[in-house]
C-alpha cells in the first residue's frame, strides 16, 4: 500500500510530464512570486505578451515559439529544479531568466553543463565577468548604475554622501558594486546605513545620515516599496541635500507611491524606456521603447517598468540570434547570441562579442529627473 | 536631543503598527487557544481592497469601512471552514492550518487583485508636525490613535461585557462555558469577525505609511506574532506594550547601534524576556494538566 | 509473515529509492528525488522532535544554514575537504543546539514556536548580512564534493543527478535507520513519555529538561547534514536555505505526511516537494493549491497522511 502510493504520486509526476511538441520550445524560470515578484510579475507578462505577438505575425523562420515558464517564487533552489526540467526535461532550446542575482548564479552551472543559452534578467556583474560560454545577461550591471550616479555626483561637485541600502539581495547586491568603485570617482561614503525591505520607517537611518557633518548627497539602492518609503521620510525630515535612487525603482509607480511632492528632484539612472514620450524623434531607441510601452499597457493594463523590459530584451536577443542562425540548434544559438550586433533594445544598442556578454555601456543609461510627477532627462 | 526624539517617534510609529496586529491575535488567542498566522493577511487585505475600492472611486471612509466588512466576512469564513473542523488539533496542526490559510489568501489577493505595490493618500495630508526639532507624520498619529482605541475597546470588552468574560470562559474551559450556557460556536464567530476587522483596521491605518501589497501580510504576522509574545499571549496591555517597547527597540537600535541589526536585537531581547519570564511580560500563567 | 516495522521501513524506503529510477524519463526526475531524499532527512530529525519528543521548532532551517555555509566556507578559509566541512557544521550546529536548546525546550507552546523562530532569524539574518564572509543575499559558491570522480575511478560513472540521488538516498536510509534504532531505545521510550505527559514523565523519574535536549540536538544535526547536502548539489548556496519558510516548509513536510513515523514524514517530504512541481499546471493558483491542501490535510488528517490512511485501510480490513 505504501509502495502503491509513491508510485501513484510518482505515476501522476510522469503523467503531467508528458513532453508536448512544438516547434522552437524556449524556457524561462522567473520570480512571479516570492520576495522579487515586483521584479519577476512585469517579466513574465512581457514574455507571454510577446511570444503571443511573435507567433501572431507567423512566429520565427515560419517555426512557432513555445514558451515554457515556471515560477521560482526567488527561492534559488527551486530554480536550480525548474532549470534542470527546461533543460533535461522540457527540452527547450534556449533559456531566459533568474530574476535575481542568487537565482541566476545557482541555475547557471545547469546550463553551462547541458550547453543551453542562458540569458539572465539579473544586475550583478558576476553572472557575466569572468565570461561564462553559454551565460549572457541583458540588464546594466549594478556596477555601471553606480558609475552613472557617481559621474553625476562628480558633476555637481559632491565628494561626500551617505548611503542607505536595502538589504534585500537587490541593494545589498547594488551597495557592495557602488563601494567597490567608488573609490574612483574621489567620492567618500560617511555614513552607510541599511533597512529591511518590509520596513515601514527609515527615519532613525535617515536622521543619522543628516546628523552626519560634511554629507552632500544620499544614494538608495533598493527596489520595492523601501525606496518610496525612504523618499517619504526623506521629505519628512526635511534632509534638503539630492536624493539619488537607483534604477531599481525606475518605473512611474514610484512617482505615485513616494507622492509627486515628496519626489520632487529625486533623481537616478533610468533606461529609456522610462521616458518614452520625451525621446527625440531621431532617437534610435524611441520606435522600439514607444511600441513596447504602448503594447505592454494596452495588454496588462498597468505602467511599464524597466524590468519588463529587460524581458523584452532577452526575448528580442534570443530571437534575432535564431533567425540568424536559421536554426534551433542550442550552439548555433549560442554562437549567433555572442554575435548580436547593434540590436536596439529597451535598455540600450547591444553589440555582444566572446568577450563581453552583455554589450551595453554606460550611455545606454539617462540620468533623470523628477519634477512635478513626471520626469526629465538631465544631461 | 532631537535625535533621540526623532528615534522614539519612528519607534512609536512603528510600534504602534505591530501593536495593531498583536491586538488582533489577542482575541482569536483568548477564545480559541489559536494563534492565527493569517492575521497579517488580514491587515493586507484592509489595505488592498481599501486601495482597490478608493481606486474605483469610492470615498476612502467608504472604501475602508467596505474593506473592514469584506475581511471580517473573511475571517468568519476562515473560522467555519478551516479552524472549526480542525477543533481539538494540536498545536503544530493549527499553525500549519493558518500558514495554509495565509497562503491560500495571498494566492487569492495576487488573482483578485495583482502583485504590484500601492498606497492611497494619508488622512490628513503629509505635512510633518515638528515636535522639539523631531518630526512627525499625521497619519503616525492615526496609527498611534488607532491602536490605543483598539486597547482600550478590547480591554472594556474582556472586563466589562457579559459576552467578553464569555470568550474568556471559552478559552479557559470549553465545556464548562457551554455547561454554563454559552454559546460557544457564536463566540468563535465572533471572535474571528472581531480579529479580522481589527486587522483590516490596521490595514487602513497603516497603508498610507508602509505601503501595501499582497505579500506584505507575512512580516506582519512575524512582527506582530512577536510583539505579542512578547508581551505575553491574550493579554490586550501585553500586545500594546509588546508591540510598542518592539518599535521603539528596532528605532535605537537602529538609531544609535546598527540599523543592519535591528531585526536582530528585537529578536534577541524577546529571546532573553522569554528565558527569565516565559509567559511573556503579562501573560497568563497556566499550569499542566496530566 | 510479520516484520518488525523498523524493517519494514527500512526495506521499502530502500526498496522504492532502488525501483523508481526504472520509471524516470529523464534525469531531471534524479534531481526531484535528490530533493526529496534531502528535505526527508531534515524532516526525519524532526520526527526524533516534533513525533518523538513533542516538541515545536520553527527555526530548524537554522541548522541547515549552518550545515550548508560550513560546506561553503570551510573548504576556503580552513583549507577543509567539503565532507569534512559538512561533519564540522554537523558538530556546530550541535553544539548551538546544545546551547540555546536548554533556555528555549523551557518553554511551551507558542512561546517555544517564536523562541525557535527567533533563533531561526537571527542565523538567516547573520548569514545575509555579514556578506563580505558570505556573499550576503547574492549567496556564494560551494566546492565540489569529489566522490563522484573517485566512483568514475574505480568504473562506476554515473551522471551528475544521478550522483546525487544515489548518495542522499543512502544518507536518508543511514538516517532513516538510525532514527527507528533511536525509537526502541530506552532514550525513545523516555522522550515518547515525555510527549504523552511531562509532568507523568517526571513523576516517573524521567529527566525531561535532559531529554528534550537530546532530541533537538539529534534533530539539529539531521537538518544541519540535510542543509550540507544540498548545499553541495546545487553548489551555489544562499541565505534562503536558513529562511523562515524553509522552517515552516520543513515542518509542514514532517506534519503532513505524519510527524510520528519516519516513513510518514519522509512521504510527507515527497508530497511537499513534488507538489510545485506538479502544481506548475496550474500556473498563477499554484499558490492557491499549495495553501488549500496543507489546510485540507491537516484538516481531515490530523495524524497526518500516511497514519491516517493507514488507520483507515486497516479499519475497513477488520
Amino acid at each position: 500500500m505504501k509502495l502503491s502510493l509513491t508510485t501513484t504520486a510518482l505515476a501522476l509526476v510522469l503523467g503531467l510530464a508528458a513532453p508536448a511538441l512544438a516547434d522552437i520550445k524556449i524556457g524561462a524560470t522567473i520570480s512571479e512570486t516570492g520576495p522579487a515578484s515586483f521584479l519577476g510579475d512585469p517579466e513574465a507578462k512581457t514574455l507571454k505578451m510577446l511570444v503571443e505577438e511573435i507567433n501572431a505575425a507567423g512566429g520565427v523562420n515560419g517555426e512557432k515559439l513555445e514558451l515554457v515558464i515556471y515560477d521560482d517564487g526567488g527561492d534559488p533552489n527551486k530554480a536550480r529544479t525548474f532549470a534542470t526540467r527546461l533543460v533535461e526535461d522540457d527540452e527547450v532550446v534556449a533559456v531566459i531568466g533568474g530574476t535575481t542575482t542568487g537565482t541566476s548564479m545557482a541555475i547557471i552551472p545547469v546550463f553551462e553543463d547541458a550547453e543551453v543559452p542562458f540569458i539572465s534578467l539579473a544586475g550583478a556583474i558576476e553572472i557575466i565577468d569572468p565570461v561564462k560560454p553559454y551565460t549572457f545577461k541583458t540588464p546594466h550591471t549594478d556596477r555601471m548604475a553606480c558609475a552613472k550616479i557617481f559621474e553625476d555626483m562628480k558633476k555637481a561637485g559632491i565628494s561626500n554622501i551617505g548611503m542607505i541600502s536595502g538589504s534585500d539581495g537587490f541593494g545589498a547586491s547594488m551597495h557592495k558594486q557602488c563601494l567597490a568603485i567608488i573609490g574612483d570617482y574621489g567620492i567618500e561614503v560617511l555614513a552607510d546605513e541599511t533597512y529591511g525591505p518590509t520596513d515601514a520607517d527609515m527615519t532613525p537611518q535617515l536622521t543619522n545620515i543628516k546628523g552626519k557633518e560634511g554629507i552632500q548627497a544620499v544614494l538608495n539602492p533598493g527596489f520595492g516599496q523601501g525606496p518610496a518609503i525612504v523618499t517619504r521620510n526623506y521629505a519628512q525630515l526635511a534632509v534638503g541635500l539630492p536624493l539619488y535612487q537607483s534604477h531599481g525603482v525606475a518605473s512611474d509607480g514610484f512617482i505615485e507611491l513616494a507622492g509627486a511632492e515628496a519626489a520632487e528632484g529625486v533623481r537616478l539612472p533610468g533606461t529609456a524606456l522610462l521616458v518614452a514620450g520625451l525621446l527625440p524623434e531621431s532617437d534610435p531607441q524611441r520606435a522600439v521603447v514607444v511600441a513596447y510601452k504602448e503594447a505592454y499597457e494596452k495588454a496588462t493594463g498597468k505602467p511599464v517598468s524597466t524590468f519588463g523590459g529587460y524581458a523584452h530584451d532577452a526575448l528580442r536577443i534570443l530571437v534575432d540570434a535564431i533567425k540568424r542562425a536559421g536554426s534551433a540548434e542550442p550552439s548555433a544559438i549560442r554562437d549567433a547570441i555572442e554575435g548580436t550586433s547593434g540590436l536596439v533594445g529597451t535598455t540600450g544598442t547591444v553589440t555582444m562579442s566572446a568577450e563581453d556578454h552583455l554589450g551595453l555601456d554606460l550611455s545606454a543609461f539617462r540620468m533623470l529627473q523628477i519634477e512635478k510627477g513626471g520626469w526629465k532627462i538631465v544631461e | 536631543m532631537p535625535e533621540l526624539l526623532q528615534f522614539l517617534l519612528s519607534g512609536i510609529t512603528v510600534g504602534a503598527v505591530y501593536a495593531l496586529v498583536a491586538l488582533g491575535f489577542t482575541i482569536i488567542y483568548n477564545a480559541s487557544d489559536v494563534v492565527n498566522f493569517a492575521q497579517g493577511e488580514f491587515v493586507m487585505l484592509g489595505g488592498m481592497i481599501t486601495f482597490f475600492a478608493h481606486a474605483a472611486g469610492l470615498p476612502l471612509p467608504l472604501a475602508a469601512l467596505i474593506a473592514i466588512i469584506v475581511t471580517a466576512g473573511i475571517g468568519v469564513a476562515l473560522n467555519k471552514l478551516a479552524i472549526e473542523p480542525a477543533r481539538g488539533a494540536p498545536v503544530v496542526s493549527l499553525i500549519i492550518i493558518t500558514i495554509g490559510a495565509s497562503i491560500f489568501i495571498r494566492g487569492a489577493t495576487q488573482l483578485v487583485f495583482d502583485k504590484q505595490i500601492h498606497r492611497f493618500p494619508a488622512f490628513s495630508g503629509d505635512q510633518p508636525i515638528l515636535i522639539g526639532g523631531a518630526t512627525i507624520l499625521p497619519q503616525s498619529l492615526w496609527v498611534i490613535a488607532g491602536a490605543l482605541a483598539v486597547f482600550v475597546c478590547l480591554w472594556l470588552f474582556f472586563t466589562r461585557t457579559l459576552i467578553g468574560r464569555a470568550v474568556l470562559a471559552t478559552a479557559n474551559n470549553r465545556v464548562a462555558a457551554q455547561l454554563v450556557g454559552i454559546n460557544t460556536n457564536y463566540v468563535m464567530t465572533l471572535s474571528f469577525a472581531m480579529s479580522a476587522a481589527i486587522g483590516a483596521l490596521a490595514g487602513v491605518l497603516v497603508t498610507p505609511i508602509t505601503l501595501t501589497s499582497y505579500d506584505v501580510g507575512l512580516a506582519l504576522a512575524l512582527k506582530g506574532f512577536a510583539a505579542a509574545m512578547l508581551g505575553g499571549m491574550g493579554n490586550p496591555k501585553g500586545a500594546l506594550v509588546g508591540g510598542l517597547l518592539l518599535g521603539i527597540l528596532e528605532a535605537m537600535t537602529a538609531g544609535y547601534i546598527s540599523s543592519q541589526y535591528k531585526d536582530a536585537a528585537a529578536f534577541v531581547v524577546i529571546l532573553a524576556v522569554l528565558f527569565a519570564m516565559p509567559q511573556g511580560l503579562f501573560g497568563r500563567k497556566s499550569t499542566d494538566r496530566v | 509473515m510479520r516484520l518488525s516495522s523498523k524493517a519494514t521501513t527500512l526495506l521499502i524506503l530502500a526498496a522504492v529509492i532502488a525501483i523508481a529510477p526504472v520509471f524516470f524519463p529523464s534525469s531531471y526526475y534524479f534531481r526531484v528525488g535528490s530533493l526529496i531524499f534531502v528535505n526527508g532527512l531534515a524532516v526525519t530529525g524532526l520526527v526524533i522532535l516534533i513525533g518523538y519528543a513533542g516538541q515545536i521548532s520553527l527555526g530548524h532551517a537554522g541548522f541547515a544554514g549552518i550545515g550548508a555555509y560550513a560546506c561553503a566556507l570551510a573548504p576556503v578559509h580552513l583549507g577543509l575537504h567539503p565532507a569534512l566541512a559538512a561533519v564540522l557544521g554537523a558538530l556546530l550546529s550541535a553544539a548551538i543546539a546544545f546551547l540555546v536548546g536548554r533556555p528555549i525546550l523551557r518553554l511551551k507552546g507558542y512561546y517555544l514556536a517564536v523562541a525557535s523562530l527567533g533563533f531561526g532569524i537571527l542565523v538567516s539574518m547573520v548569514l545575509s548580512n555579514e556578506a563580505q564572509l558570505t556573499g550576503g543575499p547574492d549567496g556564494m559558491a560551494v566546492p565540489e564534493l569529489g566522490l563522484r570522480a573517485v566512483l568514475k575511478a574505480i568504473g562506476i560513472d554515473l551522471s551528475n543527478t544521478e550522483f546525487w540521488y544515489a548518495f542522499s538516498g543512502l544518507v536518508l536510509v543511514i538516517g532513516a535507520w538510525l532514527a527507528l534504532n533511536l525509537y526502541h531505545s530506552p532514550t525513545g521510550r523516555a522522550l515518547r513519555a515525555l510527549h504523552g505527559s511531562e509532568v507523568a514523565a517526571r513523576t516517573v523519574g524521567v529527566d525531561v529538561a535532559h531529554y528534550k535536549l537530546v532530541a533537538f540536538v539529534i534533530s539539529a544535526v539531521y537538518a544541519s547534514v540535510s542543509g550540507s547536502l544540498l548545499a553541495l548539489q546545487n553548489k551555489f548556496i544562499t541565505p534562503d536555505v536558513a529562511g523562515f519558510m524553509h522552517s515552516i516548509e520543513m515542518v509542514t513536510m514532517a506534519v503532513l505526511g505524519g510527524a510520528g513515523s519516519v516513513l510518514g514524514a519522509i512521504l510527507g517530504a515527497a508530497i511537499l516537494t513534488t507538489l510545485p512541481q506538479v502544481l506548475t499546471v496550474f500556473q498563477q493558483y499554484e499558490q492557491l493549491m499549495l495553501g488549500l491542501v496543507m489546510m485540507l490535510v491537516m484538516i481531515f488528517m490530523r495524524a497526518g497522511l500516511l497514519p491516517s490512511i493507514a488507520r483507515r485501510i486497516r479499519g475497513r480490513a477488520e
